[in-house]
């Protein structure tokens, strides 16, 4: 468990913020750029010390401004990594991964250098200069780097920012491995929801050097306030379940989440695995009777809760069996179907519009 | 071809330099750190301190080293007494000289490779457990090769070729103090020195292009390394 509570200010920002972050688990720090992420970032470091307030790691006080606490960055053992990687030049792979490892001094070392070897699959890579190396090497080596250090916290500071949409697709995996292996808590720091997505757990929403809502990533996906941050192409519901039939052959699966049951395009899962699904409000159409003859493989009924007003469109929350649905429609649809809290009504989710993905915690590790 | 006067002036300039650049690198490094990397109070005047031997006369300089390290300065006096080291009149009191002289250039090569460095490279070692020392031995000082060995270079020949500090520092005592330049001076000061003056003329010309093209290889070596 990480808690931190700090305040600073510099110049004309001032930052305020209060957040705790579970362990194991991803915790995105997202917002706008200057938002003050990466000011979040420095304090838990210990690059930057806060004007006010107090970090505590797993019970450890790094930080306490009132009892005069600053652990220096060098003995916090809080694993970084920057969105430009920031590799030793002159050294090559091997030498900038063992650089961590080689202070450990007196800590237990339980990430040992093959294992990080082979879940970042560096093998071919260990011999080689950095100037040798692609962006997306680059990154996969500064998170080698990090880990062997034996972090008690891993900060993961824009680590997809620098890379074209290839690269990231590449280290990607990589992090969702990491999220799957890692006992220790994760900041993750991004102002881009897609990945948020992907990773997080747990969302702390910042704007403006101030935490605007913050909550598992279920709940904030169903926040105004993240919705009035994010672009309304990428709001949508996440839904986690169990995969429960798989139907190799018509490349379906049905997941389980609590009560209910959605048919999703999900052909390479096992079942029984956890599964994290993600319904965009764009892909979500309401009727007000059961439609026959529609391709759509869900047809749910549900309850209206809440009418909610965007930028030129409506995000209507629908119940159903404990869970929350987001459609987003035109003001005319709202008009002419009558739509308000309470009414009944089907929401159909196509298959393929489900965006499915394994999201398993395999190793709960030191 | 060469006479053995004139082998042992050229066996003098290469002591001096060498023992000259031996003397000022460890100083200029940590200078060169301190302008680059920690602000602190009275900065800008110690920084204008070191630049002066860049703007005196030589001779200046000289008679300053005169006046501090001579047998009754405050150091030189202390120097004799405790270590028995007498610098006026030495070849150590030359490598003195032409390092105070090239000082103010090997801090300026060696302060702007410590400051392309990126801070933030410093700053991940710091969050990988490095403390200070270890952090300067192992990040500052290895990136700041290119710019250690560039000064070095300049301090090398920047001391083959010092002239008014040296001869009014430690003299010109054959065998001792006198390097290239002042034998070549000695040479022209003599009656038929002509031909002497032109070999040791030439002496000096290979010698600095040995110089250039061994530092042009080092400046590649460290390129290689480094890379960008």
């Amino acid at each position: 468990m990480l808690e931190f509570d700090c305040s600073l200010r510099q110049g004309h920002f001032s930052l305020e913020v209060a957040f705790s972050a579970p362990s194991p688990g991803v915790t995105a720090l997202f917002g706008r750029s200057g938002a003050g992420k990466s000011t979040v970032v420095s304090l838990l470091s210990g690059l930057l010390a806060a004007a006010r307030g107090r970090i505590v790691l797993e019970g450890t006080v790094l930080f306490d401004s009132a009892a005069g606490v600053n652990v220096p960055a060098e003995h916090r053992a809080v694993g970084c990594v920057f969105q430009d990687a920031r590799l030793f030049p002159h050294l090559d792979v091997r030498h900038n991964l063992e650089y961590g490892l080689r202070r450990v001094r007196g800590r237990q070392a339980p990430i040992r250098f093959d294992a990080v070897v082979d879940l970042l699959g560096l093998a071919a890579l260990l011999a080689r200069r950095i100037r040798e190396l692609s962006g997306g090497e680059r990154q996969r080596v500064a998170l080698g780097r990090a880990l062997l250090a034996q972090p008690r916290l891993l900060l993961l500071d824009e680590p997809l920012a620098s890379l074209d949409a290839e690269r990231r697709d590449e280290v990607l995996p990589y992090l969702e491995r990491l999220r799957e292996q890692l006992g220790i808590p994760i900041v993750y720091v991004s102002h881009d929801f897609d990945e948020v997505l992907r990773l997080a757990e747990h969302l702390v929403l910042l704007d403006r050097g101030r935490i605007v809502a913050s909550g598992p990533l279920r709940e904030m996906c169903l926040s105004e306030e993240l919705h009035a941050i994010v672009g309304a192409s990428v709001i949508g519901s996440v839904l986690e379940g169990i995969a429960d039939r798989i139907d190799a052959a018509e490349r379906l699966a049905t997941i389980r989440c609590d009560e209910l049951s959605l048919r999703v395009a999900l052909a390479q899962i096992e079942p029984g695995s956890r599964v994290r699904l993600y319904v965009p409000a764009d892909d979500v159409l309401i009727a007000l009777e059961p439609p026959r003859h529609v391709s759509a493989r869900n047809i749910l009924s549900v309850e209206i809760t809440r009418l909610e007003i965007l930028n030129g469109s409506v995000l209507v929350h629908l119940a159903v069996a404990g869970t929350t649905l987001l459609a987003r429609i035109t003001h005319s649809a709202v008009r002419e179907l009558d739509l308000k809290a309470g009414k009944r009504c089907f929401a159909l989710v196509k298959a393929v519009a489900a965006q499915g993905r394994r999201f398993d915690r395999r190793a709960v590790g030191p | 071809m060469f006479t053995p006067d004139e082998w042992q002036a050229l066996r003098i300039s290469l002591e001096v330099a060498a023992r000259s650049v031996a003397l000022s690198l460890p100083f200029a490094i940590a200078v060169a750190w301190l302008l680059a990397r920690r602000p602190f109070f009275g900065r800008t005047l110690l920084d204008a301190a070191f630049h002066l031997p860049l703007v005196l006369p030589p001779v200046v300089v000289g008679y300053f080293l005169l006046l501090i390290f001579g047998s009754r300065g405050p150091i030189g006096a202390w120097l004799s007494e405790h270590f028995g080291l007498r610098l006026v009149f030495t070849t150590s009191g030359a490598a003195l000289a032409t390092a105070v002289m090239s000082f103010p250039l090997v801090v300026r090569a060696i302060r702007l490779s410590m400051e392309n460095i990126d801070p933030g490279l410093e700053a991940a070692a710091r969050t990988l457990g490095a403390r200070g020392w270890d952090r300067f031995f192992s990040i500052t000082l290895p990136l700041s090769l290119p710019g250690i060995l560039a000064g070095g270079i300049v301090a090398f020949s920047a001391s083959l070729g010092e002239f008014g500090a040296v001869i009014t520092f430690v003299s010109n005592i054959p065998g001792e103090t006198r390097t290239l330049s002042l034998a070549l001076y000695t040479a022209i000061q003599t009656p038929d020195g002509d031909v002497a003056a032109v070999r040791i003329a030439a002496l000096s010309v290979s010698l600095g292009l040995a110089g250039l093209l061994l530092s042009e290889w080092l400046a590649r070596f460290a390129r290689r390394r480094l890379g960008p």
